[in-house]
């Protein structure tokens, strides 16, 4: 295609385009008279060009539209949806031609001459006796005489000029000649009339670099001039700016490959140099570095673009939109000069457009729905954007009718998505969000609209791809508002470099929160401390989870390196604390080098899948590193992220929910289903059969670098013969046992009622779950069987006599949770005694029995937990020893009275992590304390 | 005996067994070059290299053709190739001349051939010395990808 072709479609597509939306604005505001010069003036250059280059098609309709609008501008006709509706139509045809256009080269056949009829019928009232490319419009000459000789004596100009181009000009005047009546004198002169003026935008061809002098018409002169005469000079132009210049899109990006390149090269040159002394090198690379950086901030800002381009097409959309839909829908965008890359632009136009589809056919409802509401008729719609930290954020927001979650939960169901009981666990945010997942929509029909469950997920991994982010808030009634928030810079970005088992990985600087210098023998104030073999490090007022790097990647296997890590180590670890979404951990890294600034450069397709690495880049040093994903890595260590949940949000959850405990749902030797309170079992593995091997009789299995031995449930289990079968994992510091099962069926939450007590060795009793009769399984039983000395393991410790276990005393009055609770406490390595209400444990205080701690219910018949307190605490025997509570109850209330009955803490029943962390607490401190 | 007939091939030797490339696909010839490994990555994938500022994946050949791996404790030498638009390089032991071969003279894989060398190869030629198994580069890092994705 030769240029000229393509020039005239890039501008004559621009130029629509601001037709589109002028237009939009005009039905809103009909008196704006700089908006009706505007609209007429762009599209009588695209039909002056049309003429130009012989395109009778475009250049009749775009005729007839100007007629309509030249009345508008006259004052003599007024400005109605019809109109505008009129208009537009008259602009998509238009738009098909040219796409018509740009395939083949030559405009398509069609007969327009029903909706010329039609125009003209609006611009005159009466249909006009022939079509329009008769007409010779007479076209409001602005510029003078003099003016038009310059551009014509500048024009003549080229000869001398390389490019070409003088060829073509004797060509097209020639071809003037091509159309006699159309395109007289009178309409070139037209054209020269809305070329740009002085100190307007000047027009230039890639080859041609060099700016002709700005008082004069380019060199091309034949190329539509169709950068709007700046000669109105109100109005400001929405996409350039005064000075500016057109570039290939292309160009940019070598440069800014380059750019990147030399980037690195001049990190490769400082890093050499840094070793040196100083010498005569030094100086001018740091002269080379300083400009190096500033050219390369100055090119990432000439890919800058606002926002509002993307938003441009949407008043329109929004328009048909509402027509379709008969909504009255106001669209309101504030912040559409915030500036962001233009790969981010193109990336982020589409979903937003479907975002903003999606608001107005699902969000919004219709005028009657709205008002008997008691909302405004006029539903709206409001985009925001702005600069927030490294990121750009875009809002989302309509005033609609929100998302309804019991809507989205049957859809879920229907689907398979998750179970009821799953959602049943889940906060509102938590399924508002499936609406993003791949398939889903709650739409009753579908429309050519949405509704197809195509969009949201497209979306969202369109945005993920970018680096970004995208969260939904909605509110049923009120309505429902998406925030994306996307990096401002996609290829250099700073990095903090560290190492992780001689390996040097790097992670973006952007999603290091925090730095913290942690060992685990209390050297330094941060220390890093195990709940049941989780390693977590308490933060200020925070606990913050831990995740090993060298775990996550695998990359410490030999069995001693392991027994390395554990609480013996005591040497230094650095923590890089991080935040993906709303959930915060800290990475655990063996060295911390220093920030550097990388070119991200993707991974190679055959290791896309690894979501732990967003890229890889090439050091100063010339060494290849991969680049972590914070996210990918809070993704492998078990946590569900990214915009579901925060690990808050569900500690909340459960202390709410009184009386009902999670439970497994399994089946094991025999079909009826089994039960196992979840908060014991440590992993759910599944293992290959031929990895199982017997040793002295007993199933072992290898787990982690250790040796697991496997359990059945009764001897009616059998194993597989091939596949995977799954395992329950139970574990503490250093010893883990496998019960096999045949089948996990869920995980619930349930109230727990055990009803009969059980006379088969390895179950507490049956339970009602899930209308089911359940057993429940006595692990307590099964690790004894496994273990014999699983709950004396104090004696035993070889670590020597200074580290005795500690004595608990729990004190409750339902044997399910003591059967519960004392394995669990066993299993984190403390000795425990049981007591089945107060008086037995002031028996035992009559006996001479001392504990480190005492746990208590509350909630006890007889003499319940308060007045147990009360009583140990008159007593000296027992009066130092700290009691902490245990209740489903857990409201501050109270919390108070506990503290004043002289309970040390007060933890709710059903969480294991925060007794576990209370106790360990507690008795660290000493047990003075009340 | 036209031109056209002939085919230009690098050859490669892997634990013994020579291989044949078509030259045209081959970009470089490298030495031992600093490897650095990526933690979970599959395993025939041995790392990611620096060629002139490309990052560029490394496959270890052996393990893709299930041969056992090098005990050669230095770097080793490899051949960078291109793969939809992406270049790669392949572990190899030593690189032997480049050979012009018949294309009539190629034969079919034999039946007895492990099924994993025949998905990759596109036949053998038989040379003065040894045969030639001619590797289909295409065929031998698809197969990676598609493991990848399906684990």
């Amino acid at each position: 295609m030769d240029d000229l072709l393509s020039e005239f479609l890039t501008e004559t597509n621009e130029n629509i385009g601001i037709v589109d939306a002028a237009l939009v604005e005009l039905e809103q505001n009909p008196e704006e008279e700089s908006q009706i010069d505007n609209i007429f003036r762009l599209v009588h250059t695209i039909k002056g060009t049309c003429g130009f280059l012989g395109l009778p098609r475009l250049e009749a309709v775009a005729h007839a539209g100007e007629n309509v609008l030249g009345k508008i501008r006259d004052k003599e006709l007024n400005v109605t949806a019809d109109v505008v509706t009129i208009i537009l139509e008259a602009m998509d045809v238009i738009k098909d031609v040219l796409e018509a256009l740009e395939q083949t080269e030559k405009e398509p056949e069609g007969n327009d001459s029903d909706l010329i009829r039609r125009l003209n019928e609006v611009a005159y009232g009466t249909p006009p006796a022939e079509a329009a490319p008769v007409e010779i419009v007479k076209p409001h000459v602005e510029a003078t005489e003099e003016e038009l000789e310059a551009a014509f004596a500048a024009a003549a100009g080229p000869d001398d000029d390389d490019a070409g181009t003088s060829g073509d000009l004797p060509e097209i005047l020639k071809s003037t000649e091509v159309r006699p009546g159309e395109v007289s004198e009178a309409d070139l002169e037209a054209a020269f009339a809305a070329a740009p003026g002085p100190d307007d935008d000047v027009v230039v061809a890639e080859e041609m670099p060099e700016p002709v002098a700005p008082k004069v018409v380019p060199a091309k002169v034949a190329k539509p001039a169709a950068a709007p005469a700046a000669k109105d000079n109100g109005h400001k132009e929405t996409s350039l700016a005064n000075q500016s210049i057109r570039v290939n899109v292309e160009l940019l990006e070598n440069l800014m490959t380059m750019v990147s390149e030399l980037v690195l090269t001049r990190n490769q040159l400082l890093q050499m140099v840094r070793g040196m002394d100083d010498n005569e090198f030094t100086v001018p690379l740091q002269r080379l570095s300083h400009v190096t950086t500033e050219l390369q901030e100055g090119l990432m800002k000439t890919r800058m673009q606002p926002i509002g381009n993307a938003w441009s097409k949407l008043p329109r959309i929004v328009r048909d939109l509402s027509q379709d839909l008969n909504k009255k829908i106001d669209l309101v965008m504030h912040g559409a000069e915030t500036e962001l890359d233009r790969q981010v632009l193109e990336l982020i136009k589409d979903p937003l457009t479907h975002m903003v589809r999606n608001s107005a056919d699902h969000g919004l409802e219709v005028p009657q729905e709205r008002l008997a509401a008691g909302k405004k008729e006029i539903g709206r719609i409001v985009l925001d954007a702005y600069h927030e930290g490294g990121h750009i954020i875009i809002t989302i927001t309509d005033d609609g009718r929100g998302l309804n979650s019991e809507k989205i939960k049957k859809k879920i169901i229907e689907n398979e998505l998750a179970t009821e009981s799953e959602l049943e666990s889940m906060s509102t945010q938590q399924i508002q969000n499936f609406v993003m997942r791949a398939g889903f929509s709650t739409a009753e029909k579908v429309t050519n609209v949405s509704g197809r469950g195509v969009g949201m997920d497209v979306v969202r991994s369109n945005i993920e791809k970018i680096g970004g982010t995208i969260e939904l808030k909605s509110e049923e009634g009120s309505g429902s508002k998406f925030t994306i928030k996307i990096p401002l810079t996609l290829a250099i970005v700073s990095a903090l470099i560290v190492e992780c088992c001689h390996e040097r990985f790097a992670i973006p600087q952007i999603s290091v929160v925090e730095l913290v210098r942690a060992s685990t023998d209390g050297r330094s104030d941060n220390t890093i401390e195990m709940i049941n073999e989780s390693p977590v490090l308490r933060l200020r007022d925070r606990l913050l989870p831990l995740v090993h790097l060298n775990d996550i990647l695998r990359l410490q296997t030999s069995a001693d390196e392991v027994a390395e890590q554990s609480a013996v180590k005591g040497s230094e670890e650095f923590i890089i604390v991080t935040q993906v979404g709303a959930y915060t951990f800290g990475i655990v890294v063996d060295r911390v080098f220093d920030t550097e600034e990388i070119v991200v450069k993707p991974v190679a397709p055959i290791l896309r899948d690894l979501s732990i690495f967003s890229g890889n880049t090439i050091l100063g040093d010339g060494s290849v590193i991969m680049i972590l994903d914070p996210n990918g890595i809070a993704a492998k260590s078990g946590e569900n992220v990214v915009g579901d949940h925060t690990v808050e949000e569900e500690a909340n959850k459960v202390s709410t929910d009184s009386d009902k405990i999670a439970l497994l749902i399994c089946r094991a030797g025999g079909s009826e289903p089994k039960a196992v309170p979840l908060s014991l079992v440590a992993r759910l593995e599944e293992v290959d059969v031929d990895t199982i091997e017997t040793t002295n009789g007993q199933m072992v299995v290898q787990y982690r670098g250790k040796i697991m031995p496997l359990i059945t449930v009764n001897d009616k289990a059998t194993i597989t013969d091939s596949g995977r079968q799954p395992i329950l994992v139970f574990s503490d510091n250093d010893r883990t046992m496998g019960l096999v099962v045949d089948e996990i069926v869920d995980i619930v939450d349930e109230h727990l009622n055990v009803e009969m007590a059980s006379s088969t060795e390895g179950m507490i009793g049956s339970a009602i779950v899930r209308e089911k009769a359940t057993d429940i399984i006595d692990v307590g039983y099964y690790l004894q069987k496994c273990f014999g000395d699983w709950f004396g393991s104090s004696s035993t410790t070889s670590f020597g006599a200074d580290q005795p276990s500690q004595r608990v005393l729990l004190v409750d009055d339902s044997p399910f949770f003591q059967n519960m609770l004392v394995p669990l406490l066993s299993v984190a390595g403390y000795e425990v005694s049981t007591a089945e209400n107060p008086v037995q444990a002031l028996d035992m205080r009559e006996n001479g029995e001392h504990f480190d701690v005492i746990v208590s219910d509350i909630e006890m018949p007889g003499m319940d937990g308060f007045q147990f307190a009360e009583e140990v605490l008159k007593d000296e025997r027992w009066a130092d020893t700290p009691i902490v509570a245990l209740s489903s109850h857990t409201t501050q209330q109270d919390f108070d009275r506990g503290r004043k009955a002289g309970f040390s803490d007060y933890v709710a029943k059903f969480d294991r992590d925060a007794l576990m962390s209370t106790l360990s607490q507690t008795l660290r401190v000493g047990g003075g304390s009340k | 005996m036209s031109l056209s007939d002939m085919q230009e091939y690098v050859t490669v030797t892997i634990a013994g067994q020579m291989f044949g490339i078509p030259v045209l696909q081959v970009h470089d010839v490298l030495g031992s070059i600093k490897l650095t490994k990526i933690p979970l990555a599959p395993p025939e994938v041995a790392g990611a290299l620096n060629l002139r500022g490309r990052i560029v994946t490394c496959i270890d050949v052996r393990k893709r053709l299930g041969l056992e791996a090098s005990d050669e404790s230095k770097g080793r030498m490899s051949v960078v190739v291109e793969h939809h638009g992406e270049p790669y390089s392949l572990l190899i032991d030593s690189v032997g001349e480049v050979l012009s071969l018949k294309t009539d003279k190629l034969e079919m894989n034999p039946g007895t051939m492990d099924a994993r060398w025949r998905e990759v190869s596109s036949g053998i030629y038989r040379t003065e010395n040894k045969l030639l198994v001619i590797l289909q580069i295409d065929r031998l890092l698809d197969f990676a990808v598609g493991t990848n994705a399906a684990a």
